[in-house]
């Protein structure tokens, strides 16, 4: 019986290694090859615009820019999460795409290689563009990324909801508390934002934070504090749901289309899915501020297109061609309407803004809006993380807002 | 060629009690003249060998590549200052023990020693008593049992990222389930916060855990009581040994074998989740589920440190080794018993 086993067992093990392997090496094999000297008839890009109808609508925008640059476009669309990882396995493979979209707090990570092109290098023009957004795509002094559209987050409203209560759209901090107290009731909830363990989480903290003076680069001061004591008693009191510590902002819409939340802190890119349900009136401000005379200060979100080093300039001339496609003004204005999101350049903002009343705020807010990047470049993710931290102990109620921001700035 | 290593190559090498005593009872000794060795018989046997040898190659190959190559680069990166750019340039300066230090030197560290202690400690109890229990009950004859019990392994058969996220919506503080069906049977008024006390998301996720693991404990340990012999337990029933002590006498022991194997798969499984957490809970509210597994995850893909993940990824594999050899030393056992 012993012996028997013996024999058997490398062979089951060799069969399975034989199975296994060609499995795994189709996986590897993914290399694009490319010769300098051809004409180039083909680029390749890679995005994550993977749902519809974002996907859709980059593609058509893409096709139409290959066509006017005289190549076909071979698109690649990845999910949002795994994009990275994709990136950073085709660098160290010299795999990279013609054309590369990253999220914008992204590009530091990534230029930081040297993977990326700068743009000037290929005379592509950065005028006009909203001073948050060049920020976002520059990485020591150059600028490597150019966003079309851009976005941020506001501050949701149920009108029906308000109007029943009495309650107009608050505009200070002291307005918000009041506001979203009144509108709780039952199991419905004043607001609803996200405080999750992510950077998410962060990024919906930042307009408080910003717009009364907080600096991510040292988060334990005066100003960021009281940020937080504000997101602490909006918890505390009951106004907001603890479930905040653990929603994603999908979850926060879900509330708000429910009607279990009154306002929601969110952005546009919700606006189609709030639409699907006609009998949801609502409207837009501002995050308000502490003190009125503020302003309001939105992070900046939205996606950049660069230009990778891929070592063959005939390609990467195509590839900037397409780039500047898309950046403009004409392709912003379009993309921007159908995604719902605000076109880059400032110059087109008023027109695009009384054409897209919907989306006034937003249009109002990009142009002050701030990178995420901006001061700490390939610094952000580790400071990001100590915000996110220190909100979660904080709200638990694990530490006083400073006790908890001074914990974290110290990890 | 002797009578005594003829002997020896046809009898099992190790002196397995089991396998000794078959062989003696059957009386199936070997007989000098059969075996007897001829030159080409001698040859035959060699070219098996090589033939043997020839396919493990392969699979070698396959270890090297796929499980080798990975373990190695994971060390060496861990003492190497290993960021992005490392991957266009390939560039990683040697940084010795920096990343060991910063990583157990951080106030998180013990955090998630302790999370990751009691999130194995307790899957694995929930996991195995309630594994067992189910899998003595299905022992009985009764209608359904086979549809019933491959109901139970749908925790199993479903993905790790799609039982995280329903559990996430029926654990909801205001919206779930759970908490609607507490409410509504009258024993809670406000909803229960199980993924946003911190109190209370390390218990909500071992809960969660015990729910997907309990379909391999059943399995394993079904298998293993089916091996028990019937006649020991009628046996044990004419000296009186029913219930209890039957369990405790004849089905304990004879299991023991399959209980290591068990739990020390278990743990090594249990040790590495990562999938559950991050779809309950992203590892909060405030760290209080964070786990090495989940720490090493967030340094290296959300926070670009890949030496610090690679080194705190390293201190998981020690810790998961110390169990696999257990593992490697209990299943030995089980052969041979």
């Amino acid at each position: 019986m012993k012996s028997a086993q013996r024999t058997t067992r490398p062979l089951a093990l060799a069969v399975a290694a034989l199975v296994g392997l060609p499995l795994a090496l189709t996986a590897c094999g993914t290399s694009t090859a490319a010769s300098s000297s051809e004409a180039v008839t083909e680029i390749s890009v890679m995005d994550y615009y993977n749902n519809e109808p974002d996907k859709s609508f980059i593609g058509d925008a893409l096709t139409k820019c290959g066509t006017q640059a005289g190549v076909t476009i071979k698109r690649e669309t990845v999910p949002g999460k795994s994009l990275i990882s994709k990136v950073l396995q085709q660098s160290s493979s010299k795999t990279l795409p013609d054309v590369l979209m990253l999220d914008n707090p992204d590009l530091q990570q990534i230029a930081a290689t040297g993977a990326l092109a700068p743009l000037a290098d290929f005379k592509i023009s950065t005028d006009n563009f909203a001073e948050g957004v060049l920020s976002a795509g520059t990485y020591k002094d150059k600028v490597y990324g150019l966003a079309p559209t851009v976005n941020t987050i506001a501050l949701f409203y149920n009108k029906d909801i308000l109007d029943k209560a009495g309650v107009t759209p608050p505009t200070t901090w002291d307005d918000l508390k009041e506001a979203a107290a009144k509108l709780t009731a039952g199991d419905q909830y004043g607001l609803a934002f996200n405080a999750n363990p992510t950077y998410e989480g962060t990024w919906q903290f930042l307009p408080v934070m910003w717009s009364n003076g907080g600096d991510e680069k040292k988060i334990d001061t005066k100003e960021t504090e009281q940020a937080l004591q504000l997101w602490t008693d909006l918890v505390k009191s009951g106004s907001v749901s603890s479930s905040a510590l653990n929603w994603t902002q999908a979850d926060v819409k879900d509330q708000f289309m429910a009607g279990k939340a009154a306002m929601m802190v969110n952005g546009p890119w919700q606006i189609p899915a709030l639409d699907k349900q006609p009998t949801l009136q609502y409207g837009v401000v501002k995050i308000p501020v502490r003190e009125a005379g503020q302003t309001s200060v939105a992070p900046l979100g939205g996606e950049v297109w660069t230009v990778p080093q891929t070592g063959n300039k005939a390609r990467q001339a195509k590839a900037a061609e397409v780039v500047a496609c898309l950046n403009s003004d004409e392709n912003q204005m379009a993309m921007a309407k159908v995604r719902n999101t605000i076109p880059s350049k400032t110059t087109l903002a008023d027109k695009f803004a009384t054409e897209n009343p919907k989306l006034a705020t937003f249009t109002e807010l990009i142009k002050t809006a701030r990178a995420r990047t901006g001061q700490l470049g390939e610094g952000w993710p580790a400071q990001a993380t100590k915000i996110y931290t220190a909100i979660q102990t904080a709200l638990t109620g694990n530490a006083s807002p400073a006790d908890a921001l001074k914990r974290a700035q110290g990890q | 060629m002797s009578l005594t290593t003829d002997l020896s190559q046809t009898a099992p090498r190790s002196t397995g009690k089991a396998a000794g005593k078959a062989n003696r009872k059957h009386g199936r000794v070997a007989d000098p003249q059969t075996e007897a060795r001829t030159p080409r018989r001698r040859t035959r046997q060699r070219r098996e060998r090589i033939f043997q040898w020839l396919f493990l190659v392969p699979a070698v190959v396959y270890m090297a590549l796929f499980f080798g190559y990975p373990v190695v680069k994971n060390v060496v990166m861990s003492f190497q200052d290993y960021t992005t750019a490392t991957f266009f340039t390939g560039e990683a300066p040697w940084v010795g023990f920096a990343n060991y230090v910063t990583v157990l030197s951080s106030s998180l560290f013990s955090t998630s020693l302790l999370n990751t202690a009691l999130f194995t400690i307790g899957s694995i109890i929930g996991q195995f008593a309630i594994g067992l229990a189910l899998a003595i009950f299905f022992q009985r004859k009764f209608p359904l049992n086979g549809i019933l019990r491959s109901l139970l392994l749908l925790p199993w058969l479903l993905p790790l990222i799609v039982s995280s996220a329903v559990w996430r919506w029926i654990l909801d503080k205001d919206s779930g389930a759970l908490n609607r069906f507490l409410g509504d049977l009258g024993i809670i008024d406000t909803g229960i916060p199980w993924l946003t006390s911190t109190s209370l998301a390390l218990i909500a996720v071992v809960g969660v855990n015990i729910w997907i693991g309990i379909p391999f404990n059943l399995t394993i340990l079904y298998g293993g009581l089916q091996e028990i012999p019937d006649e020991l337990y009628e046996a044990g029933s004419l000296d009186g040994a029913t219930g209890w002590r039957a369990f405790r006498h004849i089905t304990w022991p004879m299991l023991r074998p399959v209980v290591s194997v068990v739990l020390v798969l278990g743990v090594v499984y249990t040790l590495k989740v990562l999938d559950i957490i991050l779809g309950l809970t992203n590892g909060g509210p405030a760290n209080s589920t964070q786990t090495i597994a989940t720490q090493s995850y967030d340094l290296s893909f959300h926070e670009f440190k890949f030496g610090e993940g690679a080194a705190l990824g390293n201190v998981l594999v020690i810790i998961s080794l110390v169990f696999a050899v257990l593992y490697l030393r209990a299943s030995r056992r089980a052969v041979d018993e």
